[in-house]
């Protein structure tokens, strides 16, 4: 039982697939402008991991190694198609938002990764748990993101108003910085600051140090 | 016609940069932009593999799945848009495996260079995220080559870029918790604000 929490936590903070092993970014970035949309995201991927994760479990003593990566890429996206219909049936509107980056959830390399990773070498069971986990982990940073944004960026959390914009006789002036795509980089840098300011043993050791012959600090005369 | 073929080309180059402001491809593009030639050597994959895919996928897209395109077998009334993304991601994974058996067979120097790109690519959000914009656009078959060519010379261009500020970057005195991933992601994020600076252009 302890390891099925640590496999299910651990994703979260300590080795989160975002912030630390550098997988499935694209669609952190391009979808979160508003929350509502960033949770569909959300609940998509960590449905697709789940399950291909169970599914890749379950076959990979049959599957000879050579064709596993089609193999898996089949499974993934024959499950990625099935989120992308249900969603098309029953939120049109959010599918039109999220355009194309639902079908990039099969080449969201938290998927293929995690396949790869850990559902070739473990049991069905722990593989699925693993594959929640790790979709956790992702919507952990997507919400925050999103959230940053949504309510940065036009005073409001899933489109109920929580600071009242100038425009209609309140005090907050939104910033549109907020709501272009390109700040998302920002809010993810800052957060990995953050987060290994916090867990320290993520810190990646310096390529280039200052030699030591080096003067510390140049003194200027003032004379 | 010409001009057309030019516009759509500048267009999927700078205004839509497929790194820059579409944000795909972003996994290898952070990974692999630590040093200039590793960056260069997967630009160039990118773009052969993008400018055949796209093309082809065009062409499946518009003789077997596109609604009413099964006319000539007698069922006109057929839309098979539903397998769009296995067929699509069937056809990259089987170019990057046929060009990598290709190049292993009969240019061996290009085959060391790009060797150990070509698997990564498979999996490179760029490579299906342009075949996916090809449809949504609607393009005709020229027009699918000159975007497919675009969008890879775009990525490749932005992921040169980068490799070229991080070869710097290593050198300058960062704060530890931003050391590595964090300041790449912001370093990205400033170069997306340069390349929205195209975004008013209209072509």
């Amino acid at each position: 039982m302890a390891k099925t929490s640590e496999v299910l936590l651990s994703p979260i903070f300590k080795d989160n697939p975002i912030a630390l092993q550098v997988l499935g970014i694209c669609s952190a970035l391009a979808v979160t402008s508003k929350l509502y949309p960033t949770l569909i995201m959300c609940v998509a991927l960590t449905a697709t991991i789940t399950l291909s994760n169970f599914f890749i479990s379950l076959i990979r003593n049959i599957v000879p190694s050579n064709i596993r990566i089609i193999v898996q890429m089949t499974i993934i996206s024959s499950l990625v198609i099935i989120v992308d219909q249900l969603l098309k049936a029953y939120d049109y509107e959010t599918s039109k938002t999220l355009s194309v980056f639902v079908g990039l959830i099969i080449t969201n390399c938290i998927v293929m990764g995690r396949a790869e990773a850990y559902a070739m070498q473990n049991g069905p069971y722990m593989s699925m748990v693993d594959g929640f986990g790790n979709g956790l982990g992702y919507s952990v940073i997507l919400i925050i993101v999103g959230s940053i944004r949504e309510l940065i960026g036009s005073g409001q959390l899933l489109g109920v108003q929580i600071l009242p914009l100038v425009s209609e006789g309140g005090w907050y002036v939104s910033n549109n910085f907020f709501l272009l795509p390109p700040s998302s980089f920002l809010i993810i840098g800052l957060f990995i600051w953050f987060l290994r300011s916090w867990k320290t043993e993520q810190v990646e050791p310096a390529e280039f140090k200052m030699s030591k012959n080096a003067p510390k600090e140049v003194k200027v005369d003032h004379a | 016609m010409l001009e057309s073929y030019l516009s759509i080309f500048i267009n999927a180059v700078f205004i839509e940069n497929i790194a820059l402001s579409v944000f795909l491809g972003m996994c290898t593009f952070i990974a692999i932009s630590k040093k200039i030639d590793a960056a260069i050597g997967l630009g160039i994959a990118v773009i052969v593999i993008i400018g055949i895919t796209v093309p082809l996928n065009n062409l499946i897209y518009t003789y077997i799945l596109k609604e009413g395109a099964l006319a000539w077998l007698g069922f006109p009334e057929v839309s098979l848009e539903f397998v769009g993304l296995i067929s699509y991601i069937g056809v990259i994974a089987a170019t990057v495996q046929i060009l990598e058996m290709f190049l292993d067979r009969y240019v061996p120097v290009l085959y060391n260079a790009l060797g150990i790109f070509l698997p990564l690519i498979t999996v490179n959000c760029a490579i299906l995220g342009a075949s996916l914009f090809m449809v949504e656009k609607s393009l005709a078959f020229g027009e699918s080559v000159v975007y497919g060519l675009g969008a890879g010379v775009g990525w490749a261009l932005a992921i040169a870029m980068l490799a070229g500020i991080r070869e710097k970057l290593k050198y300058s005195d960062i704060p530890d918790g931003l050391q590595g991933l964090g300041i790449t992601f912001i370093t990205v994020g400033l170069m997306c604000f340069g390349f929205m600076s195209f975004g008013g252009i209209s072509i």
